[in-house]
């Protein structure tokens, strides 16, 4: 039976507006179908579970999801469950987006708890602010970003440096070495380094990027021997920290006179190498899985259990789980029709919550988090050892190697001055 | 620019490294023409025995050698007899093919052993430096040097004092006059194959202290190993030694002179004009391709 054209375009037509009336939403932008429907409350979980990243980001969403488990099994946010939607972007800047757009449009999630890369943040970026919805980043970062549709839970870089640089030019000198992977977020952070060090008037002996997932490292190590700087400023990340930090012990160096000081070395890292390998050498975080507060031990424990007593927490994964509380918080201030992604937000601004960290608060002015910075000392054992924390939380801010800039809730503004 | 001997130190390590690495692949695509693009993995495969032994057996590096020689060596006799061997005359099948099989071992160790960075424990007494000429240096990276020679002492007897040796030479100059004198070809090359994988194994082994040990850590040293081979020209063995240590000393050089992204960079644009002006490589070796 064959159909001529004319009755195919009707046909067609037909079909059309039948759909475009029984579903408005495809037409109708921001048409309820609402966020709480039916006493169910959806937020996406986008953390790589293959791939390059797979190793870490594991471990994130592992954090989300018995966050949301134990919110669960108190009774939800006002009686109404939380229903995780997991998706896996396989460590691709690319398919990130392509799932946030899924999870944004398609499964309707009020939140998005996701991301590890800067790259993959970047990437979702524009389907959150197209489609006003809120994306949860608990990662460390570069700072220099102010987007009103992400809560940024992980530290910025004067959060992390501006007690770490002066205890380390007060205890080991002045002279430094700046060794990074070759990409944004070292050079930021290391821009932030010369400037704390310019004010303590350290001097940069040697500033160096290798390739991402670089792992021959003598010719670096000549360097440093070459140089005699009094500490290693390393924001390497990922295999290349595990081939550093041997390389560094074969070679005869010393971390009592050279310590290497980073800001991405984490307990992970620190099981793939060794602890003799790390012993002896910094990290600043707001958070070690050793740190001493009830909170703390409750959160290892459960995890522990959860997923395998041979697993640990690190920087990335507390606030990982600590920003599903917060948003519950948030939530739970919201009546039930007006649970959508800007209310959120807006709800969200001054929340507090006991993390495993300390008490955490996120500020309303740039929708960053307020931390406490630690310094640790890795031991052998593989744990850190904390030797200083700070006595107060520290105010975030992303903007502050830029002194013409500032973030604010609308967004980054260029100050006049 | 530093003195002259923490330069040649650091050149003859990388170079040893690379060598290790390019041996094996070396005497696969000498021999046999077969463009092995699961080379790395067999040399990821090499670093996760040893993991798994010193887990299991809390066996020493040193010990666990023989063993992962043995295993990877199995491994890609298996490969060659169930899979390469049905594309001898079709180059870029292989390359689709062994491809694939890469893929398949990276995520079959993904899957079994986990995607996490994993910890291979370096042999106790060759954590320290050792001094000489003044210079201190990592015992361990003088232990792999030793051993990079010693591997091409071997692999030298084994092609040109053995008789087996000659059977693969003979198969390589001319596979089908070979075969009319009897040498019983799909048997050389299956052999021939496992002895490069077991290479490649081992060096995994020896590298998996000094770097980390991931799922995809193959995929530069393949990248790597191809280098020193189409640069040292295809079918000699002094061709492959001769560009492992040109790249390595090169790369020790510019590193030090600016750093290591720019020193990759410039090696492999001088890779690109050697090539163009040796196209067979450093050390050309005519034989008939049949």
């Amino acid at each position: 039976m064959s159909i001529d054209r004319r009755k195919f375009l009707k046909g067609t037509a037909t079909a059309g507006v039948a759909a475009a009336a029984g579903f408005p939403h495809i037409w109708i932008k921001n048409a309820s179908l609402a966020y709480a429907a039916g006493g169910e409350i959806k937020v996406g979980v986008l953390y790589s579970l293959t791939g390059t990243t797979a190793i870490i980001e594991t471990s994130l969403n592992h954090a989300t999801i018995m966050a949301i488990e134990e919110i669960n099994a108190a009774g939800g946010i006002n009686g109404m469950k939380v229903v995780p939607v997991i998706e896996d972007p396989a460590s691709d800047p690319a398919t990130f987006a392509e799932k946030a757009r899924r999870l944004v449009v398609g499964e309707k999630c009020v939140s998005v708890f996701g991301s590890y890369t800067s790259a993959s943040r970047k990437a979702v970026l524009p389907v959150f602010e197209k489609y006003h919805n809120l994306y949860w980043y608990p990662t460390l970062y570069e700072g220099r970003e102010c987007s009103t549709n992400v809560m940024y839970t992980g530290a910025v870089p004067n959060q992390q440096q501006k007690d770490l640089i002066p205890w380390l030019v007060k205890n080991f000198g002045k002279k430094f070495y700046l060794i990074g992977s070759n990409y944004i977020y070292p050079k930021e952070e290391n821009n932030v380094c010369k400037i704390l060090l310019k004010q303590l008037g350290g001097q940069v002996v040697g500033e160096e990027y290798v390739p991402l997932g670089h792992s021959e490292f003598s010719a670096v190590i000549n360097k440093f021997k070459e140089t005699q700087p009094n500490v290693i400023f390393s924001t390497v990340v990922g295999d290349s920290v595990v081939a550093l930090h041997r390389q560094y012990k074969a070679a005869g160096l010393d971390p009592k006179k050279m310590p290497m000081a980073s800001l991405t070395t984490s307990e992970d890292e620190v099981a793939a190498m060794g602890g003799e390998f790390a012993a002896g050498h910094f990290t600043s975080a707001p958070y070690f899985m050793s740190y001493d507060s009830p909170e703390n031990h409750r959160f290892v424990e459960a995890f522990k259990k959860r997923w395998g007593k041979d697993k640990t927490t690190n920087f990335v994964s507390e606030p990982a789980y600590f920003q599903v509380h917060l948003f519950k918080q948030a939530v739970a201030k919201l009546g039930k029709g007006s649970i959508t992604p800007p209310e959120v937000r807006k709800a969200a601004w001054g929340q507090e919550y006991k993390a495993p960290e300390g008490l955490v608060k996120i500020d309303p002015k740039n929708s960053h988090t307020y931390l406490w910075p630690k310094i640790g000392e890795w031991q052998t054992s593989g744990q850190a050892k904390i030797i200083e924390e700070s006595k107060e939380w520290v105010e975030p801010l992303p903007y502050w190697a830029y002194p013409g800039q500032v973030c604010t809730p609308d967004g980054m503004v260029e100050k006049k001055s | 620019m530093s003195s002259i001997i923490p330069q040649i130190s650091v050149g003859l390590s990388i170079a040893s490294i690379l060598l290790l690495i390019a041996l094996g692949l070396a005497i696969i695509y000498g021999t046999m023409g077969v463009i092995n693009l699961a080379h790395g993995d067999f040399v990821m495969l090499g670093a996760y025995t040893v993991w798994f032994l010193q887990k299991q057996f809390a066996m020493n590096l040193i010990t666990t050698l023989p063993f992962v020689f043995l295993f990877v060596g199995a491994v890609g006799w298996l490969a060659e007899r169930s899979l390469i061997r049905h594309l001898y005359q079709r180059p870029l099948d292989t390359i689709l093919a062994t491809w694939g099989l890469g893929v398949i071992m990276q995520q079959a160790i993904r899957l079994s052993a986990g995607a996490e960075l994993r910890y291979v424990k370096m042999p106790g007494f060759l954590i320290n430096p050792v001094h000489f000429l003044g210079y201190e240096d990592s015992a361990y990276r003088i232990f792999i040097f030793a051993l990079a020679v010693a591997l091409l002492v071997a692999t030298y007897l084994l092609i040109y004092k053995t008789e087996f040796g000659l059977r693969m030479r003979a198969i390589t100059q001319n596979r089908d006059i070979s075969r009319c004198f009897g040498i019983n070809a799909g048997r050389v090359y299956a052999l021939t194959f496992a002895y490069g994988a077991g290479l490649a194994g081992i060096a995994g082994a020896l590298v998996s202290p000094l770097k980390s040990v991931a799922p995809d850590m193959g995929t530069s040293y393949v990248v790597d190993a191809f280098l020193v081979v189409v640069l040292g020209g295809v079918h000699s063995l002094l061709g492959t030694v001769a560009s492992s240590y040109v790249i390595g000393q090169a790369d020790a050089v510019l590193a030090s002179w600016s750093d290591d992204t720019i020193a990759k960079a410039v090696v492999f644009l001088g890779v690109v004009v050697l090539i163009r002006l040796f196209p067979q490589g450093l050390f050309a070796v005519r034989v008939r391709r049949s």
